[in-house]
């Protein structure tokens, strides 16, 4: 039972994490970017590409794929989601649902279907654990994982509070027209919160290749996934990412120790729970992150 | 020195011409009261002048430079700032943090957060509480306060008595007092015509979009303003000289 516990809350660690970009995206522009999982898998491709290929150091691969990441998190908002936003609310989404099939196509096109991973460049950490009471193991990865979440959420929370582009990305996120009263030019701020959403993207998709093995249409189940995260933590606030993580870690490693196909059962189960509970009592939809504090971006 | 000039300026709001082919100057240092029933177009008069409601035709200038064509943060930039109706508060925000929002555009004055708590004291216990959980006489000494912060030279304020009890009201316009002298160009929305007259040096009345008298207020009777007000006499448009 603690065992079961402890890893289902180093696994919702995870789910954090990739939630943590779909959810910043969503509260700051309004938009559920349906290529996120690709992106995270992209982000993975480019680390493998610069680790393996080029032989550079895996903290010089991530710094460089953060940074190309978002370039790319500033074009997507400028060149596709802007003009997109044009045609009303639904065609940013079907753009991203667009952008996602280009994604995986081309990686397709240029690495096959054969499954990577980023294993190699970190050695023992992928498989190394503690135990730190008889037989109860805690998995190294799966910690610093857990740690990089809170990490990247509190890290997200005080730019959101005390910086200048934070307070900005908020505004824009509560009411764009009035903040471009205040001299705010709410374009170039979403253009900003899209290339903090894909740095944040770039770790999840880091994450991903460490911990298992990518293929090019394996952005789908990371979506899915980052999006149950997303809306049991109550979509837009940070903290409740982190508590929709746990509780989706929680709900599949103990449906998995019911039964071996129990582990994405349960969590599909506890995602629609939560979500019919929430249609029927609004008042819900802010609990998580109530229960693990604030952060709310609008 | 004309601060502001606006030329034929229409502004729509569907197939309605909410303001029709209106044209004026605004000295610098002048405090300009725009007067009107609901419906005459002055809110979408200030919303079109800050960028906030689009231009249909006409022109808009700064200081002499075209600013038609400008969104609304780039006025801003050029020294625009809209107090709007409402008061529009970030209200997830602290006082302090809206505050800080006005000086986003980067303009270069006087203004800060010290000098705002100067003529709004009250603000200054209020600083760290979010503006969703103020009164309304807060809330519109913020919204105020987070306009001046943006150190504008053309304040545009709606309704800043809208809502708010005499006492406040009162308040309010007496710390806009140092502000309509210290050089500052104003254009007032004000529904309640003697305040708007006290404090203005001109008044224009705006009926359908229309301005149907203008003057320098110690030139014009309240008989006048009033009647232009309610359009009892529609067929006359009355320009008293400056």
């Amino acid at each position: 039972m603690t065992n079961q516990i402890i890893q289902g809350i180093l696994l919702g660690g995870y789910y954090a994490l990739i939630a943590c970009g779909l959810s910043f995206m969503f509260s700051v522009m309004r938009i559920i970017n349906l290529a996120h999982g690709s992106l995270a898998v992209s982000a993975a491709y480019l680390i493998f590409v610069l680790s393996e290929r080029a032989q550079l150091p895996l903290w010089a691969c991530f710094l460089i794929a953060m940074a190309v990441m978002a370039a790319a998190g500033w074009l997507i908002q400028r060149l596709i989601l802007v003009r997109a936003a044009r045609g009303g609310h639904l065609l940013p989404i079907l753009s991203t649902f667009g952008l996602s099939m280009v994604i995986e196509n081309a990686l397709f096109e240029q690495f096959g279907a054969d499954t990577r991973s980023l294993a190699n460049a970190i050695g023992d950490l992928s498989w190394d654990s503690w135990e730190p009471i008889s037989g109860l193991y805690v998995g190294k990865l799966p910690v610093l994982i857990f740690v990089t979440a809170v990490v990247m959420l509190a890290g997200l929370q005080l730019m959101l509070s005390y910086t200048r582009i934070g307070r900005a990305i908020r505004a824009t996120a509560e009411d764009p027209d009035t903040a471009g009263l205040v001299g705010i030019d709410a374009r170039r701020v979403n253009a900003a919160a899209a290339a903090i959403a894909l740095v944040t993207v770039t770790v999840a998709g880091m994450v991903l290749g460490m911990r298992a093995t990518f293929e090019p249409y394996s952005g789908a189940p990371q979506l899915l996934f980052a999006f149950e995260a997303s809306v049991i933590g109550g979509a837009g606030s940070l903290w409740g990412t982190l508590a929709g993580g746990i509780i989706l870690g929680l709900a599949q490693t103990f449906g998995a120790a019911i039964h071996p196909l129990g582990f994405l059962i349960a969590g599909h189960a506890v995602f629609l729970i939560i979500l019919f509970a929430r249609l029927m009592v609004p008042d819900l939809a802010s609990m998580p992150a109530r229960l693990i504090g604030r952060g709310s971006v609008a | 020195m004309t601060a502001l000039s606006i030329e034929t300026l229409t502004a729509r709001h569907g197939l309605l011409e909410a303001v029709r082919g209106l044209t004026f100057s605004v000295a610098k240092g002048e405090t300009l009261a725009l007067v009107g029933a609901n419906g005459a177009g002055k809110t979408t008069l200030l919303r079109t002048l800050a960028g906030a409601h689009p231009v249909h035709g006409g022109s808009i200038a700064v200081n002499g430079e075209d600013v038609t064509r400008l969104a609304s943060h780039q006025r801003v930039r050029r020294g625009i700032a809209l107090v709007p109706e409402g008061r529009k508060m970030f209200a997830t925000m602290t006082v302090a943090e809206n505050l800080k929002l006005g000086a986003m555009a980067g303009r270069k004055g006087e203004w800060s957060i010290e000098r705002i708590i100067g003529i709004f004291p009250n603000l200054e216990k209020r600083l760290h509480h979010k503006t969703g959980h103020l009164s309304g006489g807060e809330q519109q000494a913020t919204a105020i306060g987070r306009a001046l912060m943006s150190n504008p030279e053309i304040l545009l304020l709606d309704e800043v008595s809208l809502g708010l009890s005499p006492l406040i009201i009162d308040r309010v316009y007496a710390s806009l007092d140092g502000l309509m002298t210290s050089g500052t160009t104003i254009i007032l929305v004000e529904q309640d015509l003697s305040r708007a007259m006290a404090v203005a040096d001109r008044v224009i009345c705006m009926l359908e979009g229309k301005a149907v008298l203008e003057g320098r207020v110690d030139e014009l009777t309240r008989e006048q303003v009033t009647e232009a007000y309610f359009g009892l006499n529609r067929t006359r448009t009355e320009k008293v000289p400056a």
